[in-house]
């Protein structure tokens, strides 16, 4: 690679990194001693909610600031990890009062107010299994989401339930409990529990549930190329990666001021916007107000936010905002700078570096990896465009598949390959949720399969290639082809649907749409509107397409299947490769 | 332009974006994004198409004053004055 690296000299001044020598680091790791970094609970077992809160309470360290609250019209609401601790304790017991039992799910719909925070505790510390789904769901991926999960309980908004769950609750026999957030003041419907009311009344105190390390704590939903989503199970022995890899690859120490942009809807938002800066200590910021440029240099500055965690779609918002924004100081107090969601290209570590003062560290996991694999590390040379090495603990590599399903590992440097990673870290997916098939394909042998192309230079960085799928990335969100397909063939007028992801600048890819329409139809702007209107209605703006286009048929194998590939070959202008099995091309 | 024009020409852009969206019943002086709900690459591309129909170039440290309806009339007729 010819990118310039950003050289580290030496150690900075003030805070030492976590980790300094990375071979030293790598060869003395093991997760057995990452493990006793913890606590584990007073009578044996793991909850990550005793590791996150009530751990600090116990060694004296609850009157320290957890979580500060930035609402968007100025509030600003603080928690300690007593307070924080407490009100997790509350939830924990309105959980228990209304019947949820050890192993159900509890889910949140809500933008990035404490009590989707307070909730995600609460809920571990019962036992029940936390499934944050994202505020700009449409209805439909919410009810998929929720319907497979069986979810329980719901804590949601009035508007939200309002708006994406009272058409269809009905519909879902598993839902018992929908807890509106803002209830107090609403109508008292039969069907939904004003939360906050509930919480007055529950105690403080809560005999915290006796999970073991291998009960289910987390259910993140994520999406494939088929099929519908797909519930990725995490368990509560996931949180000694989730601590370990904030402290190597995010840098956290226990004085920093740490600020994660990611929406808890997403995997990123759980694992490093609730559950590793709390274990680590730290003091959190959470902003309920989406991306602002201007905002958002305020908060750096204001909030003197040291370690800053953020997606290269927002990075590339603020480089196009310009550098005007960045007043002398602004950046004084912010140590160390991440990015992950997309591979960040090497434009944007190059521009951080030389307008921010300071460069972001690219760093690479997925849902099913519950934590951070690859990273560019504080005190290591950064070379941009890369995903970085390893971290402590992980072994990744680079292989092939076989037609037998059998895998060989690539060894040249700068050969393409899928990424694979040695099984048996602790945060680890343990099963898609009733899929046991759909979850042994991701194996071959000892390797998980990651479904990525990466190669690896000589010195042992990653470099991203692309997706081994038709998985679609946009704004670092993954978009499963399939279920935005099932959405548009939904409206009566069309006969077939094939989507992909197209280049963009800001958000890396976004969705395109191609329809076919049925015979009594006619392509019309007007009805090309109402598509895409009945598409965002279901699915909501983060996963609909942001572009339709008419096609009288689309391309199909002989088996029937439609060929994306082909499509997105010739919308990039790319070789259309294999297409001895097309069977109809489109037309 | 003025402030009912700059309105009828918002409506009808985010009306292109966002096909669904009924105008009758948000709240004009609520946050748009939400009221709406659209994102931000949504918002990215209403700008975009702001631009292409009047001309106006909206730097991005204006865009909080385009974030409720009103004020994104407002701030048009201003502009196009």
């Amino acid at each position: 690679m010819d990118e310039p690296i950003i050289r580290k000299s030496g150690a900075a001044a003030g805070v030492q990194p976590n980790l300094t020598d990375y071979e030293k680091a790598c060869a003395e790791f093991s997760w057995e001693a990452a493990r006793a970094e913890l606590d584990g609970l007073p009578d044996g077992g793991l909850n990550i909610a005793y590791e996150a809160l009530d751990r600090h309470v116990a060694n004296g360290r609850g009157g320290k600031l957890a979580l500060r609250w930035l609402g968007k019209k100025g509030e600003v609401r603080d928690f300690t990890y007593a307070e924080l601790n407490a009100a997790a304790n509350r939830f924990a017991n309105v959980l228990a009062k209304t019947g949820i039992e050890k192993g159900d799910r509890v889910y949140t719909l809500a933008g990035r107010v404490p009590e989707l925070y307070i909730a995600a505790l609460g809920a571990l510390k019962r036992g029940a299994v936390f499934s944050p789904l994202f505020s700009v769901f449409g209805p439909e991926p919410i009810r998929t989401r929720i319907n497979r999960g069986e979810g329980r309980a719901l804590v949601t908004t009035e508007r939200l339930y309002k708006k994406k769950i009272a058409p269809w609750r009905s519909e879902i026999p598993s839902l018992d409990h929908v807890f509106l957030i803002d209830g107090r003041e609403a109508d008292k419907h039969e069907e939904v529990i004003d939360l906050q009311g509930e919480m007055d009344a529950a105690s403080e105190q809560f005999e915290i549930a006796q999970t073991g390390p291998e009960d289910m704590a987390l259910l993140h939903f994520t999406s494939g190329t088929t099929g519908r989503p797909k519930g990725a199970i995490h368990v509560h022995e996931a949180v000694v990666a989730h601590h370990i890899t904030g402290k190597y690859a995010l840098d956290l120490h226990k004085d920093d001021v740490y600020w994660c942009t990611a929406d808890p809807g997403w995997v990123t938002g759980t694992s490093y916007g609730i559950i590793s800066p709390l274990t680590n200590g730290v003091t959190m910021i959470v902003d309920e107000a989406d991306f602002d440029a201007e905002r958002w240099y305020s908060i750096l500055r204001d909030q003197n936010v040291t370690v800053w965690y953020t997606a290269p779609t927002a990075i590339r918002m603020l480089m196009r905002a310009g550098a005007d924004m960045i007043e002398p100081g602004r950046f004084d107090k912010v140590r160390f700078m991440a990015s992950v969601g997309e591979p960040l290209n090497p434009e944007a570590v190059v521009w951080s570096n030389e307008k921010l003062g300071r460069p972001f560290h690219d760093n690479w996991w997925q849902t099913e990896t519950g934590g951070i694999m690859i990273a560019n590390f504080a005190s290591e040379d950064i070379k941009p465009g890369s995903m970085g090495r390893p971290l402590p603990g992980v072994e990744a590599g680079l292989v092939q598949r076989g037609d037998d399903g059998s895998v060989r590992e690539v060894a040249e440097p700068m050969k393409e390959g899928e990424l694979a990673l040695k099984s048996g870290w602790p945060s680890m997916f343990r099963g898609y949720l009733h899929e046991e098939e759909r979850y042994r394909k991701n194996f071959a042998g000892e390797w998980y399969l990651t479904g990525d192309l990466a190669m690896r230079d000589k010195d042992g960085y990653f470099w991203f290639v692309g997706r081994a799928d038709d998985v679609i990335k946009s704004a670092g969100h993954l978009i499963g082809p399939f279920e935005v397909e099932s959405a548009l063939v939904e409206h009566p007028a069309v006969s077939e649907a094939a989507v992909i992801g197209v280049p963009d600048p800001v958000a890396g890819e976004t969705v395109k749409a191609f329809v076919a329409l049925n015979p009594d139809y006619e392509e019309s702007d007007a009805l090309l509107k109402d598509i895409l209107g009945h598409a965002r209605k279901r699915l909501g703006p983060a996963v609909a397409p942001k572009e339709i286009v008419f096609r009288k048929s689309l391309p199909r194998t002989r088996s029937g299947k439609i060929m994306r590939r082909l499509l997105k070959a010739r919308e990039l202008g790319l070789p259309e490769g294999d297409i001895s099995t097309l069977e109809s091309d489109e037309t | 332009m003025n402030k009912d024009d700059a309105r009828k020409l918002i409506v009808e852009e985010l009306g292109n974006i966002a096909p669904e969206a009924d105008f009758d019943t948000i709240d004009a002086g609520a946050d748009l994004m939400e009221e709406l709900d659209i994102d931000s690459l949504d918002f990215l591309n209403f700008i975009t198409a702001l631009h292409k129909k009047t001309g106006v170039n909206v730097p991005e440290s204006d865009y909080r004053k385009l974030a409720t309806l009103d004020g994104a009339a407002a701030y048009l007729a201003e502009k196009t004055d």
